[in-house]
C-alpha cells in the first residue's frame, strides 16, 4: 500500500464531468427557492387576513360577561329580594342514555319522578329539552358529578324573597328569565335588570385565558334599590291584618302605613296573599294589590273633607248647630238616614258621631264645585303617581252632572270610589298643616314638599274633631293606643253588586298618630267581615290601634299622652323598678 | 465592524429574550387578575347568599313566633314600661365649653 498518495491527487478528481450537470443542479435549487419565496408571498401577503382569522378562531374566544340583577332592600338595608346563580338542567334526548342507577339518582336530585324524566326525553326528534330550571348551584354540581351522557347545564339566576308572603304585593316577583312580572320587580325592571356584556380573549392550550383582546360590550350590573318599606312595621301591619281577617271571617283586607313627613310608604299589606318563592297556582284574588289597584266606596271616612269645605266656606264654625232629627232626610225620591237618630248637633259632633244627615245638610249649602275642588285637590279621581303598576284613579264624576241627592251621598262617601292609598294620602292633609304630600315607594329620607290645600287653622279644627271621633265618646274608641294620642275616622260602606247595594260591608278606618306631632297615617280596610260585626269602629279600628302602637314603638316615638289612669298590676311595678 | 455586528447581535438576542419573558410574565399576571376577578365575583355571590340567609333567618315573623312560642315571651305593654324623661339637648349644650 503506497503511503505517498496525496489527497489532491485522488484519481476521482481527475474525472471531468460535463459542465451542464452542475448548472442543472443550480437551476433546480434556484427553482426550489423561488417556489418557497412564492409560497411565502402567498401565505404572508395574499392570504394573510384569512389565515389570521383562522388562527383567531382557534385561540380566540368570546366570553359572555354575566351581569346580576340588583337587590331590593328595605329602608334599613334588609334584603327583600336577591338573585343567586342557579342552573338550568337540559338534555339532548338522542344522547340521553343513563344507567338505571344514574336515572334514579338524577330523579332524586331534581325531585322529579323518574317517569317524568323519561317522558320528557321520549321525543327523539327534539334536540333540546329542559329537565328542570332554576336548580340550586349545589344540586347542579352533584348532577354534574353523575356524568350522565346527554345532560347539560346552563347558567341562570334564581330570585329569592326572604320576607315571603308578608311583602309579596310590594316586591312582586320575576319569571324564570329573571325579568319582573309584578310589583316593584316590574315597575323598576329597567333599573334592576343587569345588562350582560362580552369580550374577546385568547386562550392557551390548557384553556386558560391569557390575554384580553378587548371589550365588545361592557357589562352593567343592575342597581340595588332601597324601598321606602320598613320590614318591621310591615310585619306588624301584616300580622295585625291577618289576625283581624281570621277573627272577623273577612274575605280580604288591606293596610297601608305612610310617613307623614316624607310621604314614604312604610308598609303596605294585602290579604289574601301568596309566597313569591313558590308560586304554584296563583289566583287573581291573591295577586291583587288591593291598596293600589282596588277602589271602593269609602263611606264615612270622607266626611272630614266635607267638613273642611264647610268650615272653609265660612258658613260654619265647629260650634255651629245642625238639626239632624229625626235621623232621616228626604231628597227627591230618596231618603238618607243615620244609624242612630240624634237631635241638634254641632259640626264637631256631626263628625264625632258620624251623622250622615248632618253631613249632607252641610254639603247641600255649598256649591258642588267647591266639594269637587276639595276632592280633587286631595287626589281623588287621579291615579297617585307612585311608580307602581296598576295604580287606579277611582271615580269622581264631574260636578256639573251632580244631582242634589248625589251631592248629599257623596258628602258621606257614597257614589264616589277611591283606593285605600288615595284615602291614606288624603289624610296626610290632617296630619300635616293643611298640605298634601306626594307619595314614594323609594326611600327618600327627607321631608317631602307639600302642596297647600286648606288653611292651617281650618285643618287644625278638623284634626281636633278627628281626635274626638277616636275618643271614648266617638265612633272609634277602640282605635285608641295607650300612651299616644290618635285621631281618625271610621267608615262602614255597603257593597254594591250589580248596581245595587247588598248586605255586605267594607269596614275601614283611616287615622294618624301621635296627634301632638303626627308621624304616621294608617289606613285599614276589611272587606266583607262576616262574623257578626261590620262597623268600622269595631272591625277596622282595633287593627289601626295595634299597628299604630307597634309602629310608633318601633320608630321609638316618645309617648305624647299620659299613661296615668291605666291599670298597672302591682307585681309589674315591682318588676319594673328592680 | 465584525465586533460591532457581534455586539448588536448579542443585544438583539437579549432583547428577544426580554420580550419573551415579559410576555410570559404579562400572561401570568393576567391569569392572576382573571383569577382574582373570578374570586371577587364568587365572593359577591357568597355575600348575597349570606345576606339572603341572614334575612331569611331574621324575618320578623320567625323571631315573633320563636319569642312567643319557644321562649314564652310577651310584648311589654306601655303600662309596664317605665318612661324616663330626659332632656338630652339641654345637657349637650351645657357640656359644650364656652369659646
Amino acid at each position: 500500500m503506497s503511503r505517498g498518495l496525496p489527497f489532491a491527487s485522488n484519481p476521482l478528481l481527475q474525472v471531468r464531468l460535463p459542465a451542464f450537470r452542475s448548472r442543472l443542479v443550480m437551476l433546480l435549487v434556484a427553482c426550489a427557492f423561488l417556489a418557497l419565496a412564492a409560497r411565502a408571498v402567498y401565505l404572508q401577503v395574499l392570504s394573510n387576513e384569512f389565515l389570521q382569522r383562522q388562527g383567531e378562531v382557534r385561540y380566540g374566544r368570546t366570553l359572555e360577561l354575566p351581569a346580576s340583577r340588583g337587590k331590593l332592600l328595605d329602608r334599613n338595608g334588609v334584603v327583600l329580594a336577591a338573585s343567586l346563580p342557579a342552573r338550568a338542567i337540559w338534555a339532548y334526548p338522542e344522547d340521553f342514555k343513563p344507567t338505571p342507577s344514574q336515572l334514579t339518582e338524577l330523579a332524586r336530585l331534581l325531585q322529579m319522578p323518574e317517569r317524568a324524566i323519561t317522558k320528557l326525553v321520549a321525543n327523539q326528534e327534539k334536540t333540546f329539552v329542559y329537565l328542570k330550571r332554576q336548580v340550586e348551584a349545589s344540586v347542579a354540581a352533584q348532577i354534574e358529578e353523575l356524568g350522565i351522557a346527554g345532560v347539560h347545564q346552563r347558567k341562570e339566576y334564581k330570585r329569592y324573597y326572604p320576607e315571603a308572603d308578608a311583602l309579596a304585593h310590594v316586591v312582586g316577583f320575576t319569571n324564570v328569565e329573571d325579568t319582573g312580572q309584578e310589583g316593584m320587580e316590574l315597575s323598576r325592571d329597567s333599573v334592576l335588570a343587569g345588562k350582560p356584556g362580552s369580550r374577546r380573549v385568547i386562550r392557551d392550550g390548557r384553556g386558560r385565558t391569557i390575554e384580553s383582546l378587548g371589550m365588545l360590550s361592557e357589562p352593567h350590573d343592575g342597581r340595588d334599590l332601597y324601598l321606602s318599606i320598613d320590614s318591621k312595621i310591615q310585619y306588624h301591619a301584616f300580622s295585625a291584618l291577618r289576625d283581624a281577617i281570621a277573627e272577623h271571617k273577612a274575605k280580604a283586607g288591606a293596610v297601608v302605613v305612610l310617613d307623614v313627613r316624607s310621604g314614604e310608604v312604610l308598609a303596605l299589606a294585602n290579604l289574601p296573599t301568596y309566597d313569591p318563592n313558590s308560586r304554584g297556582q296563583l289566583s287573581g284574588a291573591q295577586l291583587r294589590n288591593r291598596v293600589i289597584t282596588d277602589t271602593f266606596e269609602p263611606g264615612s271616612t270622607l266626611k272630614p273633607f266635607t267638613t273642611l269645605v264647610a268650615l272653609e266656606s265660612g258658613k260654619f264654625t265647629p260650634q255651629s248647630m245642625i238639626e239632624t232629627a229625626p235621623g232621616r232626610m228626604t231628597i227627591g225620591k230618596h231618603t238618607i238616614s243615620d244609624v242612630h237618630a240624634y237631635g241638634a248637633l254641632t259640626v264637631e259632633q256631626v263628625l264625632q258621631k258620624s251623622s250622615n244627615v248632618g253631613t249632607a245638610k252641610m254639603a247641600l249649602t255649598m256649591p258642588p264645585q267647591k266639594m269637587w275642588e276639595m276632592y280633587s285637590a286631595v287626589g281623588f279621581g287621579q291615579a297617585p303617581d307612585i311608580g307602581f303598576p296598576g295604580a287606579v284613579a277611582g271615580r269622581l264624576r264631574p260636578y256639573k252632572k251632580w244631582r242634589p241627592i248625589e251631592q248629599a251621598t257623596m258628602s258621606y262617601g257614597h257614589g264616589i270610589s277611591v283606593s285605600l292609598l288615595q284615602l291614606a294620602r288624603a289624610y296626610t292633609l290632617f296630619a300635616r298643616d293643611g298640605d298634601i304630600v306626594p307619595l314614594s315607594m323609594m326611600r327618600t329620607n327627607e321631608p317631602a314638599q307639600g302642596v297647600p290645600v286648606v288653611s292651617a287653622r281650618t285643618n287644625k279644627a278638623v284634626r281636633n274633631m278627628l281626635e274626638m271621633a277616636a275618643s271614648a265618646s266617638g265612633t272609634a274608641p277602640l282605635a285608641q293606643v295607650p300612651g299616644y294620642r290618635v285621631a281618625g275616622k271610621t267608615g262602614t260602606a255597603h257593597k254594591q253588586e250589580g248596581g245595587r247595594y247588598v248586605n255586605k260591608y267594607i269596614s275601614s278606618f283611616v287615622g294618624f298618630a301621635p296627634v301632638s306631632d303626627p308621624r304616621l297615617v294608617v289606613a285599614v280596610m276589611i272587606d266583607e267581615p262576616s262574623a257578626g260585626k261590620h262597623y268600622g269602629g269595631l272591625v277596622a279600628a282595633p287593627v289601626f290601634s295595634r299597628i299604630v302602637g307597634d309602629a310608633l314603638r318601633t320608630l321609638r316615638v316618645s309617648p305624647d299622652a299620659p299613661l296615668t289612669g291605666q291599670m298597672i298590676p302591682a307585681g309589674a311595678v315591682r318588676e319594673g323598678m328592680r | 465592524m465584525i465586533r460591532l455586528n457581534a455586539m448588536l447581535a448579542a443585544v438583539l438576542v437579549l432583547c428577544a429574550l426580554g420580550l419573551v419573558t415579559s410576555q410570559h410574565r404579562a400572561r401570568k399576571l393576567f391569569i392572576d387578575v382573571e383569577r382574582a376577578q373570578g374570586k371577587s365575583r364568587q365572593l359577591e355571590v357568597h355575600w348575597n347568599q349570606l345576606q339572603l340567609e341572614q334575612g331569611a333567618l331574621a324575618t320578623s315573623s320567625l323571631i315573633d313566633s320563636k319569642a312567643r312560642k319557644g321562649l314564652a315571651m310577651q310584648p311589654a305593654p306601655p303600662q309596664r314600661t317605665l318612661y324616663l324623661v330626659t332632656e338630652p339637648l339641654a345637657e349637650q349644650t351645657a357640656m359644650v365649653p364656652a369659646r
